[in-house]
């Protein structure tokens, strides 16, 4: 009977779709933010890793709020964000074992090429953000309560602006991600705050452009944490200790500064700086 | 294989059977056993469908008794029915047959060959690969007929067979009628064609509103009718 | 997956990457449509068959299951199979098999409410033969089964269509993890994001035409025995 057969092999497809999972034992899930895979770092670095200890990495890549918790539940062995305030809750609540610096990118703000704020040229982005409000040019926000949104309100805070209570039609929060803000922007032409990593391996640009970079205020840093063996005892230990150790080593750190897009760097390893 | 035991004779005890506070089959009395064709008559609604339903064990009368060799309650082993419009299983012909054999415990290796002896039964050899509903009315009832016949029944009851069968179809099943009575299986088929009546039956039964009128051997009913009811429906006039 | 190239070059080079993402998608949704109808077309043929109470309001909620949202359908099974949920000791959240239970209760309601319908319908047509060539009810639900089969395959293939174009449940459960749980349309969701439309346009293509085969060829497999059972 055929239809019979049809059954008995698309049961057997079933199990052939299951089997990696058992098959690939010595693998560890890191929970990580948008930036890092939609910038390709993870592309560059997991064979690296891969090659020299045999570890496969699965990567989650989440909002920095949603990767924490995925931590938090138990479902990552490792975390990989970008929001120190709350990475640092994170250890001290005990889901986290340490928190590792390991590197810093940063954001620039995006605009359209005409630049109707005038805004262009200058280095100082809380300016240019009181000139985009007095303005009313449109921006977009993600809005979603990522790292890169956390430090767009953070911004708007130091330029002296209650965004929440100022906001007008001007100013819209999408509730997305980084390349969806983006494309948000491409196709109304407005300011955004990106990170530099999800800029440069964006495609549909079409009239955008960097319009303000390398305000020290623009720098975003990088923490990894091991998830806490003693809250969810699931945990790969060593081998997600092994990914952290690698990470940080100069070795890592080399692989992090190798990576660049049509020839610019993107993150800037630091896991030796102090305070950050 | 078979059971030693036969559904023969078929009795219907004071059978009254209502649909919906309508009576279908009023007191009905009737004994069914081996022997030539018997032949049930009567116009549209006089309740020959339900009779044969009845007989066959898939109604169960309101009132009264159905009993096979005997006994009540006896699943449908050792006896068949072939409805007015039969529904074909989605499958080929010889498909129709083996899986009526199976359902008869006929074993697996001697499906095949039954199926086929089947098929010549009934005019249909070399056709057992077409599928069987997209075979012609005749032909679907030709093999209805054969289907019937896997579990090698005691008594065969058919329900207007060829109501709606040109000529040519109608004379070819008649002739697999007469082939199955004469290897001693019971036929008891109802039609409304008095001389399909006439040239299959051994016995008639007239019905008339869900009661018996009359019964009796073809000979007589049709050449000397007892009741006013059975003169006129032989002479050709309309019961209403 | 090199993003510097056109969709056209990744399927006319036949790219590894593409190649295995469009074969997990394949195992995947195959797998749970499998995996569907194993529970579904016996649900169906039982609600089809039998009267007990509150059959009425089962064949409502198996009907309206069938819009079920795939991203609510996501989030559930996210929350039994998370570490921390009831079913966390499997360990399987973030694999292929999440992924497979997860589209196979999205598709289990389309494929029982079909395979209801059918077998209902085909029931009243064959329930008096049936009785009268003495078969048992074992015996019948498998005939009904058997001849609701090119019904069925359509069900099948409503289902198929379903688990197939999802991303909701699929990126929620699976976490769209490189080489390992990225579909065709997760990757179609990343490639959106990351503004690389053509690359995500292409894989559009890609996935429409692969639904188109599986339907074309499940279409002339029903054509051929059809031809030989109808």
């Amino acid at each position: 009977m055929l239809t019979r057969r049809i059954l008995i092999a698309l049961t057997a497809a079933a199990f052939i779709a299951g089997a990696p999972a058992f098959a690939q034992d010595k693998s560890i899930v890191v929970s990580s933010t948008t930036s890092t895979q939609d910038s390709g770092l993870f592309g560059h670095l997991l064979p690296l890793f891969k090659k020299k200890t045999g570890i496969d990495v699965k990567v989650v890549s989440q909002g920095t709020g949603q990767a924490l918790d995925t931590g938090r539940r138990g479902d990552a062995d490792v975390v990989f964000v970008h929001a120190r305030g709350q990475e640092e809750k994170f250890v001290a609540d005990g889901f986290g074992v340490k928190r590792y610096p390991v590197m810093y990118n940063d954001f620039v703000l995006i605009g359209p090429k005409s630049d109707p704020a005038g805004v262009k040229g200058t280095k100082d982005i809380v300016a240019a953000l009181k000139t985009i409000k007095s303005k009313n040019a449109a921006f977009i926000s993600r809005g979603d309560k990522s790292g890169t949104h956390s430090a767009e309100l953070n911004l708007w805070k130091v330029a002296g602006i209650d965004i929440a209570a100022d906001k007008g039609p001007w100013y819209k929060e999408i509730g997305q991600g980084m390349g969806a803000a983006l494309n948000t922007a491409s196709a109304s032409n407005a300011y955004v705050l990106a990170d530099r990593g999800t800029w440069l391996s964006f495609k549909n640009r079409g009239e955008l452009d960097i319009v303000v970079e390398g305000d020290n205020r623009l720098f975003n840093q990088y923490g990894v944490i091991l998830v806490n063996p003693a809250k969810h005892a699931n945990v790969k230990k060593s081998e997600g200790q092994a990914f952290i150790d690698w990470i940080v080593s100069p070795e890592g750190q080399k692989a992090i500064a190798d990576y660049k897009i049509n020839g610019q760097q993107l993150f800037f390893p630091n896991a030796t700086a102090q305070g950050v | 294989m078979r059971a030693p035991s036969s559904d023969l004779p078929l009795m219907l005890e004071d059978v009254s059977i209502l649909a919906r506070e309508v009576t279908i089959l009023d007191k009905i009395t009737l004994k069914i056993a081996a022997g030539e064709p018997t032949i049930l008559v009567g116009p549209n609604g006089s309740g020959k469908t339900t009779l044969l339903r009845a007989a066959m064990g898939l109604i169960a009368p309101t009132r009264g008794r159905v009993t096979w060799g005997g006994r009540e309650e006896v699943p449908p082993a050792r006896r068949s029915i072939v409805f007015q419009r039969p529904a074909m299983l989605m499958r080929s012909a010889t498909g129709n047959l083996t899986y009526a054999l199976a359902a008869a415990r006929v074993p697996r290796a001697e499906r095949k060959a039954r199926a086929d002896e089947l098929l010549d039964l009934v005019g249909l050899a070399g056709r057992g690969d077409r599928p069987a509903r997209r075979m012609s009315g005749g032909e679907q009832q030709r093999l209805a007929l054969a289907r019937a016949l896997a579990k090698d029944p005691d008594i065969l009851l058919l329900d207007e067979p060829t109501a709606s069968l040109d000529p040519a179809a109608i004379k070819a099943l008649e002739d697999i009628i007469r082939n199955v009575a004469a290897r001693g299986i019971k036929v008891v088929m109802s039609t409304h064609n008095l001389g399909e009546a006439r040239r299959l039956a051994g016995e008639i039964v007239l019905l008339h509103r869900g009661r018996i009128v009359e019964t009796g051997d073809a000979q007589s009913f049709f050449t000397q009718p007892k009741t006013e009811d059975a003169r006129r429906f032989v002479a050709g006039e309309l019961l209403v | 997956m090199p993003t510097d190239t056109s969709a056209l070059d990744l399927i006319l080079r036949a790219d590894p990457a593409l190649v295995g993402i469009v074969r997990l998608s394949l195992l995947v949704s195959l797998s749970a449509v499998v995996l569907a109808a194993l529970i579904g077309i016996p649900l169906g043929a039982l609600i089809a068959l039998t009267r007990f109470p509150g059959r009425n309001g089962a064949i409502v909620l198996l009907n309206a299951l069938m819009g079920l949202p795939p991203v609510v359908v996501g989030l559930l099974v996210y929350l039994m199979l998370s570490r921390s949920g009831p079913l966390g000791s499997w360990g399987i959240l973030f694999t292929p098999q999440a992924m497979i239970i997860a589209q196979s209760i999205l598709v289990m309601p389309i494929v029982a409410a079909l395979a209801r319908q059918t077998i209902e319908d085909l029931w009243e047509e064959y329930r008096d033969e049936l009785a009268a060539l003495n078969v048992g009810p074992v015996r019948r639900i498998f005939t009904l089964i058997y001849d609701a089969r090119f019904s069925l395959l359509t069900a099948l293939l409503a289902g198929f269509g379903r688990a197939a174009a999802e991303v909701g449940a699929v990126i929620i459960v699976g976490g769209n993890i490189d080489g390992f749980t990225r579909t065709m349309t997760t990757a179609i969701a990343l490639e959106t994001s990351k503004g690389d439309l053509p690359l995500a346009i292409g894989l559009g293509m890609v996935l429409i035409s692969l639904v188109i085969v599986v339907n074309a060829l499940a279409w002339g497999a029903r054509r051929a025995s059809e031809r030989y059972a109808g």
